[in-house]
């Protein structure tokens, strides 16, 4: 789960983001309760889980954007080696968009629409790395080009509106990687758009991350994403990283409950007989107020024992293979 | 809980307010008529006057308490009268424009434009210079001007609720127009109007106080408290609170039922429109 | 964009059109003008030579074209009251109604606009509640009575401005204050909230994940958006207060536009009655139609 804790990562370099224990809380509502991660320059590292789990919480947590009535608190997190939990707004806002870029869910408001394509990308460059506008505006010109947009010349100089959804989001991602960051957050970016434009999307992050050795957090609910991209899987549940094994690993030797009725209810052409239920998770996803103990997928969980409502451990699968559940 | 009580303080200023013009002139007795010229401005009783007059005299000697509870009455009457009177033609308005609009809607917005770009004080004065002032004419006329935003307001939400289903029912169930228009319609957008209604009476209320201020409201000698102002204007140097009373008076009144109106937004959980 | 515009400005004669009438009926509503202005003691003679020397007597709407011909080209008519030209007597009060006008917005602006991003950027918080029980306090104001108030202030206790009059440019200062409390309320209301709705954006949330400073994201980046139905209603109020300047140009004392309509009202003087409610709607109308073409150049969206 985090470096230092868990038995997979033995040999390998400092990861550029590893979190520890973090926790968020709204008022009365417990929605990341202890979650681990860590991220590898190279590694697509997926984060998925249903609506309501604490991903883009967690992501956000990450990045100091919660809202002001959000209480983070954290074992550790660490950038780069450097412990930034404890940087106030100022000296985080110094990291955000310079050393971790950051993409949202929806291209066709997550942009400024009084401020044309061009002149949001060179204010980004500008504010951390100074210069003429002249330099900021060739470097945009290219990072546009480097996500697959033909003409960047006319688009620098148009406005959101003028763009389509698939667009948008390419200048988002072009905007994120404007001061060459070491991590990328995505959270859910293909998910507002179509079918068609997300294959698209996904390929340009796999292909801009082996280019530029980029560490990808993919935050995610669809799995057909995970299976595609991912390197490093984590699987959320009310607010705990429940499973977190290497791709190929989660899906040959599923260990949590939650993981495996998660699998199972994904239609794979060609394993599923005409005849079989498509598997499915009854109840939904449990509200956690303060005060909650034990694991949060009891309620839904086929296997759940007496014990469950106690503090769960975490146990291995494998290597690099860690889930938090009773059952070995 | 600041808003609760708020609107409480502007329920307890208007419930008093109408309580002081119902019964006020019969507590009162002085009346606010009665010229005394021997005995004109003098101070309030608390601060050197006499016991007769607790709030002083005016510069004909007349009661100020007295004057100043009629007044309340005038205020509240006004407003209230001139509120209706908008209300009806700018609900009217808005409702047709809203249900059918294409054309009917082109000319009511046409109407509430033209309505917009005409200098209302002066309109107002104009009417009351040509016709003769009185308090009939004066809640016809600000009545006749005042209802540009409840046409507005009718107006967007009978576009809203126009396509909803329950009225696409009734007309599949051959409801007359004026059933439809006014059981499905308006009892659900009555919310809207209500606090329109408000802020349209104190609107009304100070509107009444400007034009009596300037002399073309509310003929002499009935105690408008805008008329009071213009007439202790002479001598508020000498002696301010001539016209601070009254002026005092309106401000808390207007603010108690912009609070009211403000306590209904929030009960009705309406947005609040510019 | 320009088709849109192009609608406006048809519909924009249009209401002129219909305003001309108004304004023209309005002065006749009580009867014949000309028995206003012999007064009381007038022989039929003597209303029938009036009548005849003010054109009173022709079918209205020949009187009705001829003053709309005669004002197209800037004759207003001749005020009774006065024996001069409407339109030179309108012609030396306008600056100084302008000059209010524009003073009182001024005043608006500099007080609502930065005390509404300040509450929008504290919502919820004692700053924020604070602003609002301001702007409520402001509404229920009588304008009239507060300038009273002032000049009382000023004019008794603290000599520092002068109170009736304007000398100087000083003289603006405490009648365009004054002016500017009608506009105050919904200026800082429409602000609070178009800063509040543009905080909670996602283009904000992109530009606190790009690291721009707090400066940049408030001023730049989300007042520019809240800016645009401002800048509209900023307009809209502008011409409300020239409407209500006749207030406040009685109160203070102010040779403007409004203190001649006042004037010429109480004295029946219906030729400068008809020139000025025109002039003040045609100025209404004008801003409005300014408002709409600095709303489409504020919005890229509303260009294509």
């Amino acid at each position: 789960m985090g470096c230092g804790t868990c038995s997979g990562c033995a040999g390998v370099s400092e990861p550029v983001l590893a979190v520890e224990g973090l926790r968020v809380r709204f008022g009365g509502v417990e929605a990341v309760r202890g979650a681990s991660l860590a991220v590898r320059a190279g590694e697509t590292h997926c984060l998925v889980g249903e609506s309501g789990c604490g991903k883009s919480v967690s992501a956000r947590a990450v990045m100091g954007l919660l809202a002001p009535n959000a209480v983070r608190s954290v074992g550790a997190m660490r950038f780069e080696g450097a412990d930034i939990a404890g940087l106030n707004d100022r000296a985080m806002g110094k990291l955000r968009g310079d050393r971790i870029g950051m993409i949202f869910q929806e291209p066709m408001t997550s942009l400024n629409p009084a401020y044309t394509v061009g002149s949001q990308m060179t204010e980004v460059y500008r504010r951390h790395r100074g210069g003429q506008q002249r330099a900021a505006v060739d470097r945009a010109a290219s990072l546009l080009a480097r996500v697959g947009m033909a003409n960047p010349g006319l688009r620098l100089g148009q406005f959101p509106h003028q763009l389509s959804g698939g667009l948008r989001q390419r200048v988002m991602i072009a905007m994120a990687l404007m001061c060459e960051p070491r991590l990328l957050i995505a959270d859910e970016p293909t998910t507002a758009l179509d079918v068609t434009v997300q294959a698209g999307i996904l390929r340009l992050l796999a292909g801009l991350q082996a280019e530029m050795g980029l560490a990808l957090l993919l935050i995610t609910h669809d799995l057909g994403v995970v299976a595609r991209v991912a390197h490093r899987v984590s699987v959320m549940y009310a607010g705990q990283v429940v499973e977190s094994a290497p791709a190929a690993e989660l899906f040959a030797a599923p260990t949590h409950p939650y993981t495996r009725g998660l699998l199972a209810s994904v239609p794979v052409p060609g394993k599923v007989r005409r005849d079989e239920k498509l598997g499915s998770i009854p109840g939904t996803v449990p509200r956690i107020g303060p005060g909650f103990v034990g694991c949060g997928f009891r309620d839904r969980c086929a296997h759940a024992m007496a014990v469950c409502a106690e503090a769960v451990p975490l146990r291995q699968a494998g290597a690099g293979h860690d889930y938090l559940c009773q059952l070995t | 809980m600041t808003r609760k009580v708020a609107a409480a303080l502007g329920l307890l200023i208007v419930g008093f307010t109408l309580v002081v013009a119902l019964f006020g002139p019969s507590v009162v007795r002085a009346d606010p008529f009665a010229q005394d010229l021997m005995n004109r401005l003098k101070p309030p009783a608390f601060m050197g006057g006499t016991d007769a007059h607790w709030l002083g005299t005016d510069q004909l000697g007349r009661d100020y308490l007295a004057r100043l509870v009629y007044g309340a009455r005038i205020s509240l009457l006004i407003g209230a009268a001139a509120a209706l009177t908008s209300g009806v033609i700018g609900i009217t308005l808005g409702l047709l424009g809203g249900f059918f609009g294409g054309r009917v809607d082109d000319a009511v917005m046409f109407a509430i434009t033209c309505r917009l770009s005409i200098p209302l004080i002066l309109v107002a004065l104009a009417v009351v210079s040509a016709v003769g002032a009185s308090l009939t004419i004066v809640v016809t006329t600000l009545g006749l001007l005042l209802w540009d935003r409840f046409a507005v307001v009718a107006r967007t939400t009978t576009m809203q609720v126009r396509t909803l289903d329950y009225v696409a029912a009734a007309e599949a169930a051959g409801a007359g127009l004026f059933h439809v228009l006014f059981r499905e319609v308006l009892p659900n957008i009555a919310p809207h109007l209500v606090v329109v209604a408000t802020l349209e009476v104190a609107l009304a209320i100070l509107l009444e106080a400007v034009l009596s201020f300037l002399g073309l409201g509310v003929p002499a000698p009935l105690p408008s408290w805008g008329l009071m102002i213009a007439e202790g204007k002479d001598y508020m140097f000498f002696d301010p609170w001539v016209i601070m009373v009254p002026g005092l008076a309106l401000f808390t009144l207007v603010l108690g039922i912009n609070l009211v109106g403000d306590g209904l937004r929030d009960l009705f959980g309406v947005r609040r429109r510019v | 964009m320009w088709r849109f515009l192009l609608r406006r400005a048809v519909l924009a004669v249009l209401v002129c059109g219909t305003v001309l009438v108004l304004s023209f009926s309005l002065t006749r509503v009580a009867g014949d003008p000309a028995l206003a202005v012999a007064g009381p003691q007038a022989s039929a003679a003597d209303i029938q030579a009036i009548r005849v020397a003010y054109g009173l007597d022709r079918p209205l709407p020949t009187q009705f074209f001829d003053w709309v011909g005669k004002a197209a080209r800037g004759d207003l008519g001749r005020s009774y009251l006065f024996r001069e030209p409407v339109a030179n007597l309108v012609r030396d009060r306008l600056p100084v109604t302008l000059t209010l006008g524009l003073v009182g917005l001024a005043f608006a602006l500099v007080i609502a606009l930065p005390l509404g991003i300040v509450a929008a950027l504290n919502e919820g918080r004692p700053l924020d509640r604070v602003v609002t029980l301001v702007a409520l306090l402001g509404q229920a104001l009588p304008s009239f009575w507060l300038g009273l108030m002032l000049i009382i202030l000023f004019g008794l206790r603290l000599q520092w401005l002068p109170i009736a009059g304007v000398e100087d440019w000083t003289g603006f200062i405490l009648p365009g204050l004054v002016l500017s409390f009608s506009a105050i309320p919904a200026l800082l209301r429409l602000t609070r909230s178009g800063m509040i709705d543009a905080m909670a954006s996602d283009y904000i949330r992109t530009a606190r994940a790009g690291g721009l400073s707090r400066a940049s994201i408030v001023c730049k980046h989300a007042a520019r958006n809240a800016a645009m139905p401002v800048v509209a209603i900023a307009a809209v109020q502008l011409g409300f207060m020239l409407g209500g300047s006749i207030v406040i140009e009685t109160v203070f004392n102010l040779p403007g536009v409004g203190y001649l309509a006042w004037e010429s009202v109480s004295k029946n003087d219906f030729p400068v009655v008809q020139a000025v409610v025109l002039l003040l709607a045609l100025i209404y109308i004008g801003l409005t139609l300014g408002a709409d073409m600095l709303n489409a150049l504020l919005d890229p969206r509303l260009r294509a």
